[in-house]
């Protein structure tokens, strides 16, 4: 037990020094690797949504996928299964989406923003945490999704070879294909470096079981620091690869793709945090899980891929001038939505 | 006494919130833990090395079976 928890802090550093230094090959400020920014990114490329400023097919992510799955398969822990409550997954995965990109930026994310010096991340992490300890207390009740069953070996290669043809789209951009000429959506590193890190770091959170929810869930639910502990390494990670490429910004004004409003970056990762932990896992463990064969995980990735369409479709995504539109509103009527799923779903309701 | 705890097709962590909660409701009772996937395996394995639990793991299949029992902690 000891040796997985050295390899998860060596897992933990190294993840977090590669995604701040893919800052310094492209990737947009405190963003080196945002698993919820990249999967809007995504969204946009495919035409989903109409925001210009964030298309992009981030190979990041398919390296992510197609990564863990190697691993899986090397380690003999690919399992197809499914058929837990897929449409409760989607739905929770629209949501927890929607509260991301309501704060701008997944549980990941939240700590790269806090390691660059942006303390309006302090807020994020503050709601993370509300959002995993009403979990656990829906958890703690009797909550759970059901069980899931074996299924056929080819449900469970579908995602990954879902990422082979987003990559395929990547390299050779058909014309169906969006691109952000400017903003956020324009700023990456080469698409094989970007592929490279997403293959190594899927690799490793497929190994280690990383989630950035689950971290925080555990320190309380089960007094375990086991997942935690990639957390905090990974903030140490990333705050020396700044450290050292002059990187740090301390404070809460101009904070790159950020907005200085706490309130709603609180209230938008309870609602993240508290849907991921429901869900069993943030956006980076969801991906890891489909890659190894767990097709609810699969449905919870299109969860959150509608869920970006639909954050800036309809106003509810933030920029760096402050909350959407109607932001505010959907994670109110989220909240509700997650509480009533957790309260009625349970064992003892 | 032993206790047997069904938590085949469930994903993490309720596997290690049922165990936890028959451990806390059943403390000088030997626990059974029925089980499929690798990652339930390992986070049942280690909530019980935690709680000062002695734990054997049998495999059969696809399937394991973990009988936790309770240590001097």
């Amino acid at each position: 037990m000891k040796n997985k928890k050295y390899l998860m802090i060596i897992a933990g550093l190294l993840f977090g020094g590669l995604a701040a230094y893919m800052t310094k090959l492209g990737n947009p400020g405190n963003m080196g690797i945002c698993v919820a920014c990249f999967y809007r990114d995504i969204a946009g490329a495919l035409g989903f949504h109409q925001a210009a400023v964030v298309q992009y097919l981030r190979p990041e992510i398919m390296g992510l996928c197609l990564g863990a799955f190697l691993s899986a398969l090397f380690f003999g822990e690919f399992r197809a299964r499914g058929g837990s409550n897929p449409l409760v997954r989607f739905l929770l995965g629209v949501f927890i989406m929607i509260g991301a990109l309501v704060f701008l930026g997944c549980p990941v994310r939240a700590v790269i923003r806090l390691a660059g010096g942006d303390l309006n991340a302090l807020s994020a992490i503050a709601g993370i945490v509300v959002g995993a300890l009403i979990g656990i207390y829906f958890l703690r009740r009797g909550f759970n999704l059901g069980r899931a069953n074996s299924t056929y070996k080819t449900a469970g290669y579908l995602m990954p070879l879902l990422m082979v043809v987003l990559l395929l789209f990547a390299i050779f951009q058909p014309q169906f294909i969006f691109n952000s000429v400017k903003g956020p959506g324009s700023m990456h590193a080469p698409l094989v470096i970007a592929l490279v890190v997403g293959l190594i770091i899927g690799m490793l959170a497929q190994k280690t079981r990383m989630c950035f929810v689950g971290g925080w869930r555990d320190l309380f639910l089960v007094k375990d620091s086991y997942l935690f502990s990639g957390i905090a390494a990974f903030f140490v990670g990333a705050l020396v690869v700044n450290f050292l490429t002059g990187a740090v910004n301390i404070g809460f004004e101009g904070q790159p793709v950020a907005h200085t409003n706490q309130l709603w970056s609180f209230m938008g990762m309870v609602l993240c945090g508290l849907g991921c932990t429901l869900l069993g896992g943030c956006p980076l463990r969801q991906t890891i899980l489909a890659a190894e064969g767990d097709t609810d995980a699969s449905v919870t990735i299109l969860g959150i891929v509608a869920g970006a369409a639909v954050s800036h479709n309809f106003l509810l995504a933030s920029s760096g001038t402050g909350t959407g539109v109607f932001g505010p509103t959907a994670v109110v009527t989220g909240l509700v939505f997650l509480c009533c799923i957790g309260f009625f779903m349970s064992e003892t309701a | 006494m032993s206790l047997e705890i069904d938590v085949r097709g469930l994903s993490c962590p309720i596997p290690v919130v049922k165990t936890k909660q028959a451990m806390e409701k059943s403390p000088a009772d030997t626990i059974v833990v029925l089980l499929e996937t690798e990652v339930s395996k390992e986070n049942v394995m280690r909530l019980a090395e935690n709680q000062g639990y002695r734990s054997k793991v049998e495999q059969a299949g696809n399937e394991y079976k973990l009988i936790l029992e309770p240590g001097s902690k």
